[in-house]
């Protein structure tokens, strides 16, 4: 070891431009992962002080800012948007993946407005919410405008991870169902989808992270009342609006970082799942024929 | 029987795969009818380049918000596209097989973290920071006025680090799609493995790359929450990089609680304009993939 490090240092002698680029590259990536862990390490810090049981009070008031209302609308707003987004995301994997034929016009105009939608900021998904679903629908700003909105922001991340998992199925699986009699519905239901259900499964929760941190597309969708509403037509924050609102405020600071705290616990953990299920499909994969 | 239900079901997903083509339909439909007539009302030439923003005179001119986004977008990219890279650069060829997963896990992980956790990062270190060091070079005389700490650069450098895991990520597939054998035919004409991969490899992954520097264009010009808790928002023309911008996106959403009338088309109008910059950076990343597929 010692003796191939000092051939490789002898190596950059006469290339001191190679050594200096090679500097550069280690840097590069200090910087970028020391950046990563001084933000979690600061706001665990200042945050974990101030997570105390009235943070979490069932009721919101203006002395004690709780967030179990914004975390109670977090998770309606999250079920609502997959409820939506979900089967539509999957269904269309599934056509543009086992039925259409390849080079169809209709397949390319599905795919250049998917790759449109993945790029459009959340800000214009918001004034989208607004002007459609608040005003033109007359819905109102309500957990259901908030909830189609999302659907539609995360709908392409459904719909990517779905086509992708349902590519690495290998064709032999179909081949030996329709060998065995099995009609297209029954080998896409029984055999194909049952084997992607992971790759679908880790996009899933991402598309849950996604949901959680947003602000921006609800802000005028879904609205800020800090309460948790009667239906689903009602107003309210979720945890990402509520953290936005704190700080923005400037009263409640030291609540801000604990929300902050609570917010980025909650966005690591569905992180790691997803990577953790992302993982064994891969190594799952290995011991296959891919 | 069975072969109506296959039939019904293959009509379910086809109408499924619609609601992807119908959300974009609606969202330009929604928009452009919206914002369109305001634009006419208003004056094309007259938004689009009047350097004055005053809702309550009536005068709607959003040319310091398409400059400021422009400066962000711009600070964002030279901090973060040579970090970015040069990251991409060492996830793909330095570094240790026992840490990568760890490492590759973590850049994901920044992708994952919520604007808003950015943006009162941003407010709670990066702006006394910068008001500092605005000041202590005003004190030095290099410049005029030191600013609040909210500024075009405070919002460069949180930016560029949120770009960060869009241009590693695509930068590094990039780098990982070139063949071996380009680095490994430097490598044998005693090339060093800088060498190698500076000259060999980034060149031949150019497209990939500059897809990945595009997208990450995208990002920062579209993101919003970070840049409103940062970057001060006075809708004026700013000269220097301490001094404090607005952005279309913080236009929109700063005025759109309260707005009403006109003052609300015109918001809705800047979302077109926002909405067709992104449009045309869609446009260029499906252009570029498609020609690195045809080489």
């Amino acid at each position: 070891m010692s003796k191939k490090t000092k051939q490789k240092l002898l190596s950059y002698k006469n290339a001191p431009l190679s050594a200096l680029m090679a500097g550069l590259v280690y840097l590069a990536a200090i910087v970028t992962f020391a950046v990563l862990i001084f933000l979690i390490i600061y706001i665990l810090v200042n945050g974990i002080p101030y997570i105390t049981p009235d943070l979490f009070a069932l009721e919101y008031t203006t002395e004690n800012v709780s967030l179990t209302p914004a975390l109670i609308n977090t998770i309606i707003m999250t079920f609502l948007s997959l409820l939506i987004a979900v089967p539509f995301g999957i269904f269309s994997a599934i056509f543009l993946v086992e039925y259409a034929k390849r080079g169809n016009r209709f397949v390319e105009v599905i795919r250049l407005t998917t790759e449109t939608l993945s790029g459009i900021p959340s800000i214009v998904y918001g004034l989208f919410g607004l002007l459609f679903f608040v005003t033109a629908l007359g819905w109102g700003m309500s957990l259901l405008a908030g909830a189609f909105t999302l659907a539609i922001m995360i709908l392409p991340l459904i719909m990517r991870t779905t086509e992708e998992a349902l590519k690495a199925v290998p064709d032999s699986y179909r081949e030996g169902s329709f060998g065995l009699g099995a009609g297209k519905l029954r080998t896409l239901f029984r055999i194909v989808l049952p084997s992607a259900v992971p790759g679908i499964l880790a996009g899933v929760i991402l598309a849950i992270g996604r949901i959680v941190g947003e602000t921006a597309a609800l802000m005028y969708t879904a609205g800020t009342v800090a309460q948790i509403p009667d239906s689903v037509m009602g107003s309210g924050r979720t945890l990402a609006l509520h953290m936005y609102t704190l700080s923005s405020e400037g009263l409640h600071t030291d609540q801000a970082y604990a929300t902050a705290v609570i917010l980025l616990i909650l966005v690591i953990v569905i992180n790691t799942v997803s990577a953790q299920i992302a993982k064994k499909i891969t190594k799952g994969n290995g011991n296959g024929e891919n | 029987m069975k072969a109506w239900s296959e039939k019904f079901m293959r009509g379910v997903f086809a109408v499924a795969a619609c609601a992807s083509v119908l959300a974009v339909a609606l969202i330009c439909i929604f928009l452009f009818a919206n914002g369109i007539p305001a634009m006419k009302e208003i004056g094309f030439l007259d938004f689009l380049t009047g350097e004055t923003w005053r809702p309550n005179n009536d005068i709607y001119g959003i040319f310091p918000m398409i400059m400021g986004s422009i400066y962000v977008t711009a600070g964002a990219i030279i901090v973060g596209v040579p970090i970015g890279i040069l990251t991409s650069v060492f996830m793909a060829r330095y570094c240790p097989k026992r840490i990568y997963p760890v490492l590759k896990s973590a850049t994901e992980l920044l992708a994952g973290i919520p604007s808003v956790i950015y943006g009162f990062f941003g407010l709670v270190v990066m702006v006394p920071m910068i008001r500092n060091f605005g000041r202590t070079l005003r004190d030095m005389g290099i410049i005029e006025t030191a600013g609040n700490g909210s500024s075009i650069l405070t919002a460069s450098l949180l930016l560029g680090m949120m770009i960060l895991p869009t241009i590693i990520g695509v930068t590094e597939s990039a780098i990982r799609a070139v063949p071996a054998q380009y680095y490994e035919g430097a490598v044998a004409l005693g090339a060093t493995k800088e060498r190698g991969i500076f000259r060999v490899i980034i060149p031949a992954a150019k497209s990939g790359i500059i897809a990945g520097v595009v997208l990450g264009i995208g990002r920062a010009i579209g993101e919003t929450m970070a840049v409103i808790m940062i970057a001060g928002n006075q809708p004026r023309m700013a000269s220097s990089i301490f001094e404090g911008v607005r952005t279309l996106t913080a236009n929109i959403v700063i005025e759109m609680g309260y707005a009403s009338g006109l003052h609300r088309e015109a918001l809705i109008a800047t979302a077109v304009v926002l909405f067709v910059f992104i449009l045309i950076i869609n446009f260029s990343v499906a252009l570029i993939n498609r020609r690195s597929e045809h080489e």
